[in-house]
């Protein structure tokens, strides 16, 4: 292999070639676009195509000026409303995270327990809506909701309500369009560390006298912290960014970070508005996205 | 093993899976109501194709679904390769410059919420049409290429997990009887993590199927897909036609799912046969 030799003295291996171009790929098209935005939060709003003004400019012959502008920060900052969107989004986040947990765990924990071939069943029906349509399975939450939907429907036929109860575009529609959506993303996570469980550590338990729910909380509750971590992770860092949702179902009051930029680049084309929400938000998501990298790190040590 | 579930578990497994399942039920279940009100039932006139046949008469949305099909074939081929290869290069090299920047790249847009992704990705190819006059405005290339950036990551994860769980025993052994390291991974590789890439090209396939704000962020006029024509319908209220497209979806994933899964099942258990 004469060529692979001459290429090896110059630096290019086999092994570089595999994964340069998924580097650079990502490097491109990942990376570099976070400092385009990074840039562009700093850029005055121009009422031009594209509607931002560049941030190097040549003032005279050979001189080149760099125009930093605070402003667009500044602005998220005064306005109380961009503020109140950062905090109601973490809050509702926060809060779907600790739902979809308390209606995730005994799932999956279920599964985990099951007879192999019941297990296999059930894991599909989990995967099955993960796979179908997130848009369409949000929008059976308005046919499901809506004041003459289904579930106002079979209320009012058994009586149970006299008038139509408001759920749809209110705060408890978006709680219950995020944790359904979600819900997939904390169960698998958190089945997959539980599968690894060694049961016999509750046989034990319970034979030295420990009751049932006590053997549940000083041994599988912290054996499957892992798994908690990273489902919860998976809920709450793209929950805290969610567009569709709270478009769909929270109703025009529902104050999400993420509609704040849809709105602020599509309806304002305030571009470098929306590029400094942007990165507020990713500078409050990053330690999040990398406690949820260790975390992960942690589980495929442990499995191998 | 002689574990039984408690009442408690099999309470929540049995409500759980009913929360899951109940919207979804009710859009097949609607799509055959004749009335226009969807959920009102009309047992005069129901069930009724109606709503089926007036989708398939649908140019909007049959358009949309063509410019659909193909963002997701493309995306689905091309990640399917790049993620095949960072797969690959996390699990079996385990030493390169680089290596944490490619693992934190892979691992990012997996949880990158996607109005980041989205505006991103726009604001980096106005730029780049600015710097080089390429892409010449937006439509299906730049959606493609948006899709396959965090379609990728997903194939990556799938790939370097299924190598993960097979020991290098083969391949080194392909390669002690003096295999090129070309021949050994077609030859001895591919075919282990070939489920793996089928089930990547799949969920590719299906992410970029349903995407809605990287689309929309990242289409111009006149490459609207599915989902875009799909919200800018449903923003409005519920529509019959909608729950058509829903139950036609539920159907093919399903079919597709429980197809794979047995497919999977078999093969599983001829290679335990095997070995």
């Amino acid at each position: 292999m004469r060529t692979s030799q001459q290429l090896q003295r110059i630096g290019i291996s086999g092994r570089g070639l595999v994964v340069a171009l998924p580097y650079l790929w990502l490097m491109l098209f990942f990376v570099v676009p976070f400092l385009i935005v990074l840039k562009i939060s700093f850029s005055d709003i121009d009422l031009a195509i594209p509607p931002y003004k560049p941030l190097l400019e040549w003032v005279g012959r050979n001189s080149l000026a760099i125009k930093v502008n605070f402003n667009n920060y500044a602005f998220l900052f005064t306005d109380s409303l961009y503020l109140r969107a950062f905090g109601n989004s973490i809050k509702v986040a926060f809060v779907s995270t600790l739902l979809c947990l308390a209606i995730g765990y005994p799932m999956a924990y279920g599964i985990a327990r099951a007879k192999a071939a019941t297990r296999n069943v059930l894991l599909l029906l989990v995967i099955l809506p993960f796979w179908t349509s997130l848009l369409l399975r949000v929008y059976a939450w308005i046919g499901l909701l809506k004041a003459n939907g289904v579930i106002n429907n079979v209320l009012l036929s058994f009586g149970i309500i006299h008038e139509p109860l408001t759920m749809l575009y209110t705060p408890f529609a978006m709680y219950v369009g995020i944790v359904y959506s979600y819900l997939p993303f904390l169960i698998l996570p958190l089945y997959a560390n539980l599968e690894k469980m060694d049961w016999q550590l509750l046989e034990a338990a319970e034979d030295l006298g420990c009751r049932p729910w006590q053997a549940f909380y000083k041994i599988t509750l912290p054996l499957s912290r892992n798994g908690i971590l990273a489902g919860s992770m998976l809920v709450f860092i793209p929950a805290v960014g969610e567009f569709v949702i709270p478009a769909l179902l929270g109703g025009p009051n529902a104050l999400m970070i993420g509609r704040v930029l849809w709105d602020e680049f599509f309806s304002n084309r305030a571009w470098p508005v929306a590029s400094a929400v942007a990165i507020l938000l990713l500078i409050l998501l990053v330690p999040f996205m990398m406690w949820y990298q260790s975390v992960q790190a942690r589980e495929t040590a442990g499995a191998r | 093993m002689n574990y039984r579930s408690s009442y408690f578990v099999l309470t929540c497994l049995g409500l759980g899976f009913a929360f899951l399942y109940i919207p979804i039920l009710s859009m097949v279940v609607f799509s055959f109501n004749a009335s226009k009100l969807v959920t009102v039932w009309d047992a005069a006139h129901s069930p009724t194709l109606k709503w089926y046949v007036a989708l398939l008469h649908n140019e909007e949305i049959l358009d949309a679904a063509w410019i659909s099909v193909k963002v997701a074939l493309i995306n689905a081929s091309g990640s399917v390769i790049l993620g095949t290869l960072a797969g690959f290069g996390l699990a079996r090299f385990t030493q390169f410059r680089g290596r944490f920047t490619l693992n934190a790249m892979t691992t990012a847009p997996l949880v990158m919420p996607e109005v980041i992704t989205g505006l991103s990705l726009l604001l980096m190819f106005v730029a780049l049409e600015q710097l080089i006059g390429w892409p010449a405005g937006r439509g299906i290339t730049t959606m493609t290429i948006a899709h396959m950036t965090f379609s990728m990551a997903y194939v990556t994860v799938i790939v370097n997990s299924r190598l993960a769980t097979f020991d290098t025993a083969l391949e080194e052994a392909a390669m002690d009887l003096g295999a090129h390291p070309l021949k050994v991974f077609f030859v001895i590789t591919l075919p282990i993590i070939f489920p793996a890439i089928l089930s990547g090209w799949l969920l590719a396939f299906t992410l970029s199927w349903d995407d809605l704000v990287i689309s929309s962020f990242t289409s111009g006029p006149g490459s609207s897909t599915l989902p875009m024509v799909v919200f800018s319908k449903v923003r409005l209220g519920v529509s019959p036609e909608i729950n058509v497209l829903a139950t036609i979806t539920i159907a093919v994933v399903s079919t597709m799912i429980v197809g794979v899964s047995l497919w999977m099942a078999r093969k599983a258990r001829l290679e335990r046969v095997v070995a």
